[in-house]
């Protein structure tokens, strides 16, 4: 049984004339599964994660979490979005406990998960500090213990890292590894750096130009234990290659070339 | 400041302005002190104090909250625009006889026209916070399954909260401008009633007095609020 199914799902903007902004698209992850989506800019990437976190409701199609139908965002799913965002008026320490203490979750145990969260995401010095004061990849670090502390089962990752530099990426995707086998959950994570996908994901989905679809999906057969070292092993650049020789004739019809 | 006061005391104690019209500001400090000391007008700050209290108190509640419902409503506020890029062109105390008409003769009106004056500030300022907050946070408030006033009360005003400040600040100025200045044209208690007052019997030691009095509170109030302000703004500035 999947974790979360698409069945035909498409996502239309009305107007003149309409926009089919994606789909149809049907992808099954199974439970723990790491999966990431690369993708010609504008192809409806943040669409779909919008449609499957149920932050959008699909024009036709369905989306299914845990054999239920998404209306709403559904309890064990967690955003982490492209952009900053933490809450500027809150300490590090409070933006991780706001999702917590909306729950209503008892202090001991909002102390006890934020604790682990901050030693967990290396924020140790800074839980009295305000986002304001942090460099973009603290922040972001930051929005990802808020999501992880209430220990989604689904985590939704758009873009997390387009906004911080090559250095800052790869020790974040190691932190992300880490993240997903201890906590079990599964990961969609959608992505423009073609190495990121190959280097994180059991499997790549590449997407085609607007509207939507996957052309492809692409094993790439990592063992669970891994970090970003696997970028120099033989197989990462066979692997990245293949991603890029797929996508690269979509990316030139997105750019409107042909 | 400090030399723009020494040279009025001087002006006035050389003769050069006559005292019937200024007196020396050590005379006006001395009067004042001895008009708090008496209490003789205890009862008139006391009123005062409460009016703008009152119309600073209303105009926040009211703002805030007509500035929140109608950020999200964009139809009543496509509709109202055209007022509130007018509001401040209308003189306020153009109303006051419909205002005691409407309110009586106690203190109502004065606190109607302080109010008036400030709630604009308050809309205004609270749409223009609410309309910059990120649409990310309100994503993310989705995401954490917050409703309208959750969103409103956890999320979007917080983070409009600076521009809200704003607001805030410009409420308590109008307020203070409203009820003193509506105490001038009817009432029978209050600063600016005894202001008046004072000015129409030439009694220029109370007068000036008061009018001390009502700078030094003003004054007070704005560089109180403006700390906290600074302080509030730190922590959203990069270190």
């Amino acid at each position: 049984m999947a974790h979360v199914a698409l069945r035909g799902v498409t996502r239309v903007y009305p107007g003149k004339p309409e926009v089919h902004a994606l789909g149809p698209i049907d992808l099954e992850l199974a439970r723990g599964e790491f999966f990431a989506v690369v993708g010609p800019s504008g192809c409806g990437k943040s669409t779909l994660l919008d449609v499957m976190a149920g932050l959008a409701s699909p024009s036709s199609g369905e989306v299914i979490f845990e054999e239920k139908p998404v209306k709403g965002v559904p309890e064990g799913i967690g955003v982490v979005f492209q952009e900053d965002a933490s809450f500027p008026w809150l300490t590090v320490h409070d933006n991780i406990a706001f999702g917590l203490r909306q729950a209503g979750a008892a202090d001991a145990e909002v102390a006890a998960q934020v604790g682990y969260a901050i030693e967990f995401m290396g924020l140790k010095d800074f839980a009295r500090a305000y986002p304001a004061q942090l460099s973009g990849g603290m922040r972001q670090r930051v929005c990802i213990a808020r999501t992880l502390v209430l220990k989604p089962r689904l985590i939704l990752l758009d873009e997390p890292f387009g906004a911080l530099d090559q250095q800052t990426r790869l020790l974040m995707g190691d932190e992300l590894l880490r993240l997903w086998r201890e906590t079990g959950a599964t990961i969609l994570l959608i992505t423009h750096a073609l190495d990121e996908a190959t280097m994180l994901a059991d499997r790549v989905g590449v997407m085609s130009a607007r509207p939507g679809r996957f052309l492809d999906v692409i094993s790439t057969g990592w063992p669970r234990e891994r970090d970003s070292t696997i970028v120099s092993s033989e197989s990462f650049g066979r692997l990245t290659s293949r991603i890029w020789t797929r996508l690269r004739g979509e990316s030139i019809r997105a750019l409107g070339r042909t | 400041m400090v030399g723009a006061v020494g040279l009025l005391e001087l002006l006035c104690r050389l003769g050069v302005i006559p005292n019937f019209t200024v007196i020396p500001p050590s005379a006006m400090a001395q009067s004042l002190w001895k008009l708090l000391a008496s209490g003789k007008f205890n009862a008139d700050i006391a009123a005062t104090l409460t009016n703008v209290g009152i119309a600073i108190v209303a105009s926040m509640i009211v703002g805030v909250a007509a500035g929140t419902i109608l950020q999200s409503w964009p139809a009543a506020r496509r509709t109202l625009d055209p007022l509130f890029a007018t509001y401040y062109a209308v003189p306020m105390y153009a109303f006051y006889p419909l205002l005691i008409v409407i309110f009586g003769l106690g203190d109502l009106p004065q606190v109607a026209i302080g109010f008036l004056l400030a709630v604009m500030a308050v809309i205004i300022n609270t749409l223009n916070g609410l309309d910059r907050v990120p649409a990310v946070l309100l994503k993310t408030a989705r995401v954490h399954g917050l409703g309208f006033l959750r969103t409103a009360v956890r999320i979007r005003l917080p983070c409009a909260a600076p521009y809200v400040f704003t607001g805030f600040k410009l409420a308590v100025a109008y307020s203070f401008i409203g009820v003193i200045g509506a105490e001038f044209i009817t009432s029978s208690r209050g600063i600016g009633y005894e202001i008046s007052f004072a000015y129409n019997n030439f009694d220029n030691p109370v007068m000036y007095a008061m009018i001390l009095f009502i700078l030094l509170l003003v004054i007070t109030v704005n560089m109180s609020l403006h700390v906290w302000e600074k302080r509030l703004l730190a922590r959203r500035r990069r270190a």
